[in-house]
């Protein structure tokens, strides 16, 4: 299984919001594959009936009341933006 | 004595009994930056005069009888992950070059509180990805005790800066071996505690069910007393944990007659060097000789350990790293065709190659037909890793390991095949997998005196009883003297 052709690395691009060059794209599906081939020996370990663990100390609700307690910092935040505009940040046109 | 060859606990001591300044411990770090920082390349910002302000405002404190910790006054450098209010932070990546925190991380307002001095931030692998420093976007630091060497990593620059006398403490983070495996490669002490022990607010996520902040120093007491610092329930880290059991160095005893140490045999078995086997093996008639049993043990999830890694934290990260995308802070690709180009761009051309490849990968674990395949299999294995794990300390008090297979790879070697590199961590990963706490320190060196070292990891929430054990083989060691010290860097 898995094996890493160019439309599989055009839908990671995508999902990973990168853009590749031909080359790039080339590198990548072979070290993917590498890396794939490799993480395979997990398919010969037996695991049915095993829960997928996903915390060390399990999870719970942690609630508390919603009330605010950091000051106003919008300014310090904006500072970081690339770009921003009128006190928000400023990105290219998304509607026509 | 002279002020850069004591400890951390010494430094603080004489500090507390004024016969040492804090202005005076600050400066003896600069002294010793001044004449390493050119070859190690440890600190990617150094704060000169903040630092000696902090130290006057502590020396002021302690004119007055306050004291405000065990180490108060004793200078940390801290990893360029951990944010510090009005301090550029950039994870040694160009996407976050100009970002600059509006707050401060947890285990920062916990140093303050504890009246330490920030000296600078140290390099690292880009967003923690990296076993060798290598992978930082601005600078390669070297390894001190031979700069044609890397530090390990991904905390490599924590780990040189201690090494090499630029700092007396300084915090790491672990995800997968970052802070121990360069402790080893420097010779220097460092602790990853369980998960939960110390607060993630304010450290930029890199997996955030494995990554851990932790202390790296000369050696294990003064780590364990940072630790007592840094350990602790924070309400902004939901997974941090409430535990009575902070008086971490009331365990440095040394004692360990009767106590059950178990090895896993696979750990020896192969892609070990000659040189580092002898050195653990070595270590372990010392724990013999000190009265404690020594027992192999077969862990026959070995195999499984780092593709099971690579696959959760690659997955993680790859969700992770999605809000650095060119609006909210860092940098912003210049040419762009509407929004979604300018992400593309923006994250192409502001993240390094290692932390594409692990996007990369993330994202095709998580997708839609391999999701089940790949990373709900490696939830699943790492469950089984855990119930051996927990199966094992229910014989054993703690298990030793060595700390890496090597010692410290030549610059440039390591990345010419990602592959090879990740396949080093095999003996650090499983302890974030399980959230366990270990701790590496020196047990040697090589032939050409490079520093080899030991991993000796406990149970969940048994830091007593791995610092225990580190804390006898010490004093049978004997002091292990850094880089700086030996003169060699």
């Amino acid at each position: 299984m898995g094996k890493i052709d160019d439309a599989t690395i055009e839908n990671v691009s995508i999902l990973a919001k990168l853009f590749l060059t031909e080359e790039e794209k080339e590198k990548a599906r072979e070290e993917m594959q590498k890396m794939l081939d490799y993480v395979e020996t997990l398919m010969e370990l037996d695991t049915d009936g095993v829960n997928p663990e996903t915390h060390i100390f399990g999870s719970e609700n942690v609630f508390r009341e919603d009330e605010v307690t950091n000051t106003d910092q919008r300014e310090a935040m904006l500072s970081n933006a690339p770009k921003q505009k009128e006190g928000q940040y400023q990105v290219p046109k998304t509607i026509g | 004595m002279e002020i850069e060859k004591m400890t951390a606990l010494e430094l603080s001591k004489a500090i507390r009994e004024r016969k040492i300044s804090s202005c005076e411990a600050v400066k003896s770090v600069f002294s010793q930056i001044d004449k390493w920082e050119d070859k190690t390349q440890s600190y990617l910002d150094i704060y000169r005069k903040e630092a000696l302000k902090e130290a006057e405002q502590t020396d002021k404190e302690i004119a007055e009888g306050i004291f405000r910790s065990p180490l108060a006054g004793v200078p940390v450098a801290v990893k360029d992950n951990i944010c510090i209010n009005g301090k550029r932070t950039t994870c040694a990546s160009k996407i976050l070059e100009n970002f600059v925190p509006a707050y401060d991380a947890e285990v920062i307002s916990r140093l303050r509180a504890a009246g330490m001095v920030m000296i600078g931030k140290t390099n690292m692998d880009e967003f923690a990805m990296g076993s060798t420093t290598e992978t930082s976007a601005y600078q390669t630091t070297r390894n001190p005790w031979n700069t044609a060497c890397v530090p390990g990593g991904s905390s490599g620059g924590s780990c040189a800066a201690v090494a090499a006398g630029e700092a007396f403490l300084a915090l790491g983070s672990d995800t997968g071996g970052s802070i121990r495996q360069p402790s080893a490669f420097c010779g220097v002490t460092g602790i990853k505690p369980t998960y939960g022990t110390v607060s993630r607010y304010g450290l930029i996520a890199y997996a955030s069910s494995l990554d851990q902040i932790g202390p790296v120093g000369k050696n294990t007491a003064d780590c364990a007393a940072l630790l007592e610092i840094l350990a602790g329930k924070d309400q902004k880290d939901s997974t941090s944990i409430k535990r009575g059991d902070l008086d971490f160095s009331s365990a440095l005893t040394g004692e360990v007659k009767g106590m059950k140490i178990g090895v896993p045999e696979e750990f020896l078995a192969e892609g070990i060097t000659e040189e580092v086997k002898a050195s653990f093996l070595e270590a372990l008639k010392a724990y013999e000789t000190m009265g404690a049993s020594v027992e192999f043990f077969s862990l026959k999830t070995v195999k499984y350990m780092i593709p099971a890694y690579y696959i959760i934290a690659c997955a993680e990260a790859s969700s992770n790293l999605e809000r650095f995308d060119g609006v909210k802070y860092g940098f912003r690709a210049s040419d762009y065709e509407g929004l979604h180009d300018m992400y593309k761009r923006t994250r192409s051309l502001g993240f390094g190659e290692e932390v594409k490849r692990r996007i990369m990968l993330g994202s095709f674990v998580l997708s839609s037909g391999y999701y089940d395949a790949y990373y709900l299999k490696a939830l699943r294995t790492k469950a089984l890793i855990q119930r051996e794990f927990t199966a094992a300390f229910q014989k054993y008090d703690v298990i030793l390991a060595p700390a890496a297979p090597y010692t410290a790879p030549r610059i440039g070697e390591s990345l010419k095949d990602p592959l090879t590199m990740y396949l080093g961590d095999i003996y650090t990963v499983a302890v974030n997998l399980c959230g366990l706490p270990g701790i590496s320190l020196p047990c040697g060196r090589d032939r050409e005196g490079l520093p080899i070292g030991m991993q000796i990891i406990g149970g969940l929430l048994q830091e007593k009883k791995l610092l225990c054990a580190a804390s006898a083989y010490e004093a049978y060691r004997g002091r292990f003297e850094t880089a700086a010290e030996r003169g060699m860097a």
